[in-house]
């Protein structure tokens, strides 16, 4: 048998061609890189996408996903060369460099001529007086409490201050069965337990870690946190291998019984839930110093979105920002992330559902959050020097003052 | 034949080898030379690959990270790793493979062990890592067993204490590196002639003289160029370092390569970066010389 093309087969094709080729044309297509599709259920960033699309005729969506670390090195990468992504997700201890390398529009101008309403956003965080970066989904680190090692403990009443949390971490603490009451991780392979397990005590005191932009190391909130994470460690109420604990191995620790107490992202509530269904925890914010009583500053990690300074359809790009910013998509997304919402108004479904988020919810409305690594140059470079330091005290190399003293010193280097 | 015509064959016959070459030139210049190349630029400009318009920076980069005393200590530590790593592969590749070859032991036990043995090579580093994570782990089995033996009082940070961190690392790419001695070391002994060995019996010679005058001499080409290779592959040893402690505690386990990703990945002084990477280039490169010299001389 023989085929034969026809001339009106021919015609036919040519002109499905032309149609979808000018159709093409039409479209404005967006990259959008981030890390943060592999995080969320499978294809549900993808239908977020397709409903922009549906509500944005002519502009197409094309995700760029990867792990955290991969999209990291790649918007480095991508901001040098001149090939960042149309939108990008970012984490706030990029943002200096990445504007450093002008790599990141200024979304002020696109704010003020789309009409914006600002005080729909959570934050807006700013560079050299630049919008850069919005905070989309956050996830705030409180305390979990192992609620059966409390009460086999004696701990009746939750800690709220830093004396009360000593105590009770002493109490939970039994050596003998490899039973501790806090759990704090330094490795320097991700040197983010600086951040989320020592520093988050300064700002839940409503205290900072800098003072008129500089780093203030030496000052007293910052020493009075070392001397009290130094008496926790002299007390033996921290899980041994400090040092070299990662985030996941502090979680593990948590979910095993084994910790009474961590610091932690409310992300992981559902993984604690899904590795021991029967662990009985509760969520506290982190304890403050004696008598204080102003706010609470809960310290998060954010789901930042930014535009490309190189972008040729910023337009378009910013489209897609107002939509992943306005209230109903964006309590979506944090539903699906189990986040709380870069918009104000927004709602997250689990806040409701699910108790322990709900109390979450009300520790996050009556704090506020708190994260002074956004925006510093090379955050993670200065944590890196904060970890050696805050190891040499625990290892008895050197006091909380010298700690202290010797991180300004590296610190100070990098500003 | 005319002068022209002779002329054209012979420049075609000059030529000819280079273009059977030329894709494998091409693949090495693009794979090897070009990232190489671009990495030696690098560690002379200033805020190499963050700028699209980096200016000239001279030796700043290299004066500087010879400046760090951290520099300097991750290059002890690389050296100590390394030197360790390669002494105790041989000696436990050697004795390993002397027992595998040995009629002394039972067929079926020999099966058995040359499994058992070859085992630590079919792992990669991050399995490594992790296992020995787990394994040395203040509440892990070693503690647990050394307790109980009396070996020691107390639980022991294996990798979290400064004082045992780059012991512990060194141990655990021990257990990972010897079968490839093993190996070598096994196939080197069965290809030494039966003969030397009987005239040796003949002559009255012990055991430990047939190791040292004739296994040890025998397997001594072998010894070396596995020896040069492992110290090149270990010196730029990365996940395995990297996993169990990232560099630390403090800086006990910095290594080399652990010193240039931290520059790069969490400095983002990715001259710097380049400078150290270059530095390792050139140790790397001196043994390589030393390795091809030896090849050349046997």
């Amino acid at each position: 048998m023989t085929f034969r093309i026809q001339p009106a087969m021919l015609k036919i094709a040519a002109a499905a061609w032309l149609l979808g080729a000018t159709g093409a044309m039409a479209d404005t297509t967006l990259e959008f890189t981030q890390w943060w599709e592999p995080e969320l259920p499978a294809g549900s960033l993808r239908a977020i996408m397709n409903d922009f699309e549906a509500a944005n005729p002519g502009i197409k969506v094309t995700l760029v996903s990867g792990p955290y670390a991969t999209t990291r090195d790649q918007i480095s990468v991508g901001a040098a060369t001149g090939t960042l992504s149309d939108v990008v997700g970012l984490d706030g201890a990029w943002v200096n460099n990445l504007n450093a390398q002008n790599a990141l529009a200024d979304m002020n101008p696109m704010m003020d001529a789309s009409g914006f309403d600002k005080t729909q956003v959570a934050d807006i965080i700013k560079v050299d007086g630049k919008a850069v970066m919005f905070p989309v989904a956050s996830f705030v680190y409180p305390v979990f409490v192992n609620m059966d090692l409390a009460a086999q403990a004696g701990v009746t009443k939750l800690p709220s201050t830093r004396a009360e949390f000593l105590e009770a971490a002493k109490k939970m603490t039994h050596a003998d069965k490899n039973q501790y009451g806090w759990v704090l991780p330094l490795s320097l392979q991700t040197p983010s337990g600086v951040q989320n397990d020592l520093m988050s005590w300064v700002w839940a005191s409503g205290q900072s870690m800098m003072a008129d932009g500089k780093p203030a190391l030496e000052g007293k909130p910052v020493v009075d946190m070392l001397t009290f994470v130094k008496s926790l460690n002299d007390a033996g109420v921290i899980s041994p291998g400090i040092a070299t604990k990662t985030e996941q191995e502090k979680v593990e620790e948590f979910v095993n019984d084994r910790v009474g107490m961590m610091i932690d992202s409310l992300a992981h509530v559902n993984l604690i839930r899904k590795r021991n269904p029967k662990l009985n925890f509760d969520l506290i914010p982190v304890p403050v110093v004696e008598n204080y009583n102003g706010k609470r500053g809960l310290p998060y990690a954010s789901w930042g979105i930014g535009i490309s300074a190189g972008s040729k359809h910023q337009e378009e790009a910013w489209k897609l920002v107002q939509y992943l910013m306005s209230e109903k998509v964006n309590a979506k997304l944090v539903s699906l992330a189990n986040a709380f919402p870069g918009n104000v108004n927004a709602k997250p479904d689990f806040v409701t559902s699910d108790k322990a988020f709900g109390k979450a919810f009300e520790i996050f409305k009556t704090g506020y959050l708190a994260n002074e690594f956004t925006g510093l140059p090379v955050a993670e470079d200065l944590m890196t020097k904060f970890d050696v330091e805050a190891q040499k005290m625990l290892a008895g190399e050197q006091s909380p003052e010298q700690a202290s003293a010797n991180a300004q010193k590296g610190w100070m280097a990098k500003f | 034949m005319t002068r022209q015509k002779r002329s054209h064959h012979r420049l075609k016959r000059a030529v000819a080898p280079y273009l059977y070459l030329s894709p494998s030139l091409l693949i090495i210049g693009l794979l090897m030379l070009l990232p190489m190349v671009t990495v030696i630029a690098y560690s002379f400009q200033n805020s190499a690959v963050l700028r699209r318009d980096p200016s000239f920076a001279g030796l700043k980069h290299y004066q500087a990270i010879f400046a760090d005393p951290v520099f300097w200590a991750s290059l002890w530590h690389t050296l100590y790793f390394t030197c360790m790593s390669v002494v105790f592969h041989m000696t436990i590749g050697m004795v390993f493979a002397l027992m595998l070859n040995s009629d002394r032991i039972n067929p079926t036990l020999r099966n058995i062990l040359r499994v058992l043995y070859i085992l630590p090579w079919l792992f990669t580093a991050v399995i490594i890592a992790v296992i020995w994570r787990l394994l040395l782990e203040p509440n892990g089995v070693v503690n647990s067993v050394l307790m109980q033996m009396g070996i020691i009082g107390s639980k022991v940070e294996w990798f979290s204490s400064p004082e045992t961190a780059l012991h512990a690392v060194t141990f655990a790419n021990i257990w990972a590196g010897y079968p490839l001695f093993m190996v070598s070391l096994l196939a080197g002994l069965q290809g030494i002639p039966k003969d030397f060995y009987e005239a040796a019996d003949i002559d009255g010679a012990k055991a430990y003289q047939k190791l040292i005058f004739i296994t040890i001499p025998q397997l001594m080409p072998i010894i070396i160029s596995i020896s040069l290779l492992d110290f090149i592959w270990t010196m730029q040893v990365f996940p395995l370092i990297w996993i169990t402690t990232g560099g630390g505690p403090i800086y006990s386990t910095e290594v080399l390569s652990t010193y240039t990703y931290k520059l790069a990945f969490s400095s983002y002084n990715l001259s710097q970066a380049s400078a150290s990477a270059v530095v390792i280039l050139l140790i790397s490169l001196g043994l390589t010389l030393f390795y091809i010299r030896y090849q050349k001389a046997r």
